[in-house]
């Protein structure tokens, strides 16, 4: 697939950010799009492709190469979960998972140990990990948690229930946010890597989504998890270290929308020049030229949106808020996007034979997750006003 | 072993294609280019063939504009180790392209020189065979499976309805098919290693050439089908057509 650039994108690209791109575009296309639809069927996650997803670097590609990542810049980053999610958003999110809520919290809050020691399992592929931060009852306020961490005289005794975790059941290792001290003190929330084999450790599947079918998603226990002293990420230290890592994932989710938008539009574009209907092409009626005519207007000023946000990423300028916009905005264009390819298809639309649908009914998840639609236009009103709306 | 691998860029086969004003070159507006896909086959076996090997160098030359360099870096990321540019506008004659991609080859004590067998831009498989002859070397072209033992090429050819095997010494010269190998992709960490390989550019002087392009047209569109009618009764109309419109038969 050529992808969507209108607007010449492309040219404001450095030639490693568009050859990664391609790299990841062909990849996307030989290995996932053709196996997607069937995975998504059977609600299943396409584990098989993780070896060569890690083969090519992609799990924790920003991070640097010392830990055996790739040491890409954000805008390249950013590509990579534009090119994942033109297939699935299901397999950009386990991407987005391992990379910017696992390994990058262990590199950002971790001792050199720790490091060392999960960083290139991670990269590799060796190790599967998740993220726990939100509770049955604490999403989009994730201060009121009441997973616990006790400190003990060899370490810690975890207690507890997380929800939602993308990568749940298969993973390896689990990174989990906890309060250490009352219940009602945010401050006292840390990180803690947790080996998912330790004794008490459960994950359960969830069953009957209708969104994000490919990917995994689980419901993980603790009961009396003990850990040892050295599983606490030593740097962490209260919401806002967990924070700083849905803004990176965010960021991605950002990028991420806009491939899933491509995808949809250049279904609907190329079914609307060759389905007939009264005797002639639907793509010649004036309807669906509006609907094409909006869809790439939208991608192209996410487009330039996210290179902008990027390009800030890399500058160092960029804020949680500068985040919140894009995911904002992205998110809500994709879904727009994917229904009106979906309506474009006609019947057809509905069959996993074509994508938009499934885009579609996925990013209904995306809207919610990693701070939903909502919450990102509250820290917007906040930073306006700068008044507290939640 | 040290092996030559030669890398032409090409407008990537799925772009729509517009003639220019001048009505005889591409428009290149927004064309994306990518490496010859049988110079791609080309570049995996030069790197299967090190890596086989444990030792040895793997070179991409290219003949074409400073654009060029960006194709030879996907060559570099995926693990060709240096490239070297000549630096040129090019020419529609293969010929003054295989003198000076064989001046500069020549010179380089290579044991192994891989060409894609053609170049999908202008389909002349020519100058993989003519780079050989120029350097007196034996050649196989249009290889779709190669080995190389004790200095020896055993290569296949597909030939219609069964195979040709052909063997010659090293050095040697092969152009390369699809089935000899499944390219791989870069890593990403390829991509960023490659920007710290060396790549040499070499400003070159073609000759005029015999051939210059005078015109180029798009294929004619393709007329909608027609559907004669259907069962038997159909069979007098449809043999009809052929005969007189169609003239096929």
């Amino acid at each position: 697939m050529a992808g969507v650039d209108f607007y010449h994108v492309d040219s404001l690209l450095t030639e490693e950010e568009r050859a990664v791109r391609d790299t990841v575009r062909a990849w996307v296309d030989e290995h996932l799009i053709p196996v997607i639809g069937q995975y998504y069927l059977e609600g299943r996650f396409p584990k098989q492709l993780i070896p060569g997803l890690a083969e090519l670097g992609v799990l924790g590609a920003n991070l640097p190469e010392e830990y055996g990542c790739a040491g890409l810049g954000s805008v390249a980053y950013g590509l990579i979960m534009q090119e994942l999610e033109r297939g699935d958003s299901g397999i950009r999110s386990f991407a987005s998972v391992q990379g910017a809520l696992v390994m990058y919290p262990i590199y950002a809050f971790g001792s050199e140990e720790q490091k060392k020691k999960w960083l290139p399992r991670l990269a590799k592929g060796q190790d599967i990990g998740c993220f726990g931060l939100t509770e049955p009852d604490f999403g989009s306020n994730p201060a009121g948690m009441i997973t616990t961490a006790r400190e003990t005289k060899d370490g810690w005794v975890l207690n507890g229930t997380k929800m939602w975790i993308t990568n749940g059941s298969q993973a390896t290792v689990a990174v989990v946010w906890a309060k250490t001290g009352d219940v009602e003190d945010a401050k006292s929330i840390r990180g803690f890597i947790v080996p998912t084999d330790t004794k008490g450790f459960t994950g359960k599947d969830q069953k009957g989504k209708l969104s994000l079918r490919a990917s995994d998603t689980a419901e993980i226990h603790f009961e009396d998890v003990q850990l040892p002293k050295d599983a606490i990420l030593p740097k962490s230290g209260g919401l806002k270290s967990p924070l700083s890592c849905l803004t990176q994932a965010r960021y991605g989710i950002s990028w991420g929308a806009i491939g899933a938008a491509m995808a949809c539009f250049e279904e609907a574009a190329s079914y609307s020049k060759t389905r007939v209907m009264f005797g002639r092409p639907i793509g010649g009626t004036q309807i669906q030229q509006v609907r094409l005519a909006d869809m790439l207007t939208e991608i192209t000023k996410a487009q330039l949106l996210s290179l902008q946000l990027g390009r800030m990423k890399e500058a160092g300028t960029m804020t949680p808020q500068h985040v919140s916009m894009a995911k904002r905005n992205n998110v809500n264009m994709a879904c727009d996007c994917a229904r009106e390819a979906r309506r474009l298809l006609g019947a057809n639309g509905i069959l996993a034979e074509y994508h938009s649908m499934r885009h579609m009914a996925n990013l209904e998840s995306v809207y919610t997750y990693e701070g939903t639609h909502d919450m990102h236009s509250l820290i917007l009103g906040q930073e306006i006003t700068g008044l507290a709306a939640y | 072993m040290k092996i030559a691998v030669c890398l032409k860029r090409v407008p990537d086969t799925t772009t729509k294609i517009v003639v220019a004003a001048d009505g005889k070159s591409i428009d290149e507006t927004g064309v994306k280019f990518v490496p010859n896909p049988y110079d791609e086959y080309a570049i995996e076996a030069a790197i299967a063939l090190k890596e086989k090997a444990g030792a040895g160098e793997t070179t991409v030359f290219c003949l074409g504009t400073d654009a060029s360099q960006e194709t030879m870096r996907t060559a570099l990321a995926t693990g060709i180790d240096r490239g070297v540019l000549l630096q040129s506008t090019g020419s529609a004659d293969g010929f003054e392209v295989a003198k000076a991609l064989a001046a500069e080859i020549g010179a380089g004590g290579f044991d192994l020189v891989l060409f894609g067998k053609m170049a999908v831009d202008d389909y002349n498989h020519q100058v993989g065979v003519m780079v050989a002859e120029l350097l007196e070397l034996p050649c196989v072209s249009a290889v779709s499976s190669l080995a190389i033992e004790g200095g020896v090429v055993t290569a296949e050819r597909e030939v219609e309805g069964g195979i040709e095997v052909a063997t010659c010494r090293l050095p040697a010269v092969i152009t390369t098919d699809k089935g000899i190998n499944t390219p791989r992709l870069p890593s990403l960490k390829g991509i960023m290693a490659a920007k710290k390989k060396p790549l040499e550019v070499k400003p070159v002087s073609l000759g005029a050439g015999g051939i210059s392009v005078t015109g180029l047209t798009l294929p004619p569109e393709r007329q909608a089908g027609k559907i004669v009618g259907e069962g038997p009764d159909a069979v007098v109309a449809l043999v009809q057509l052929l005969r007189h419109e169609a003239k096929v038969i």
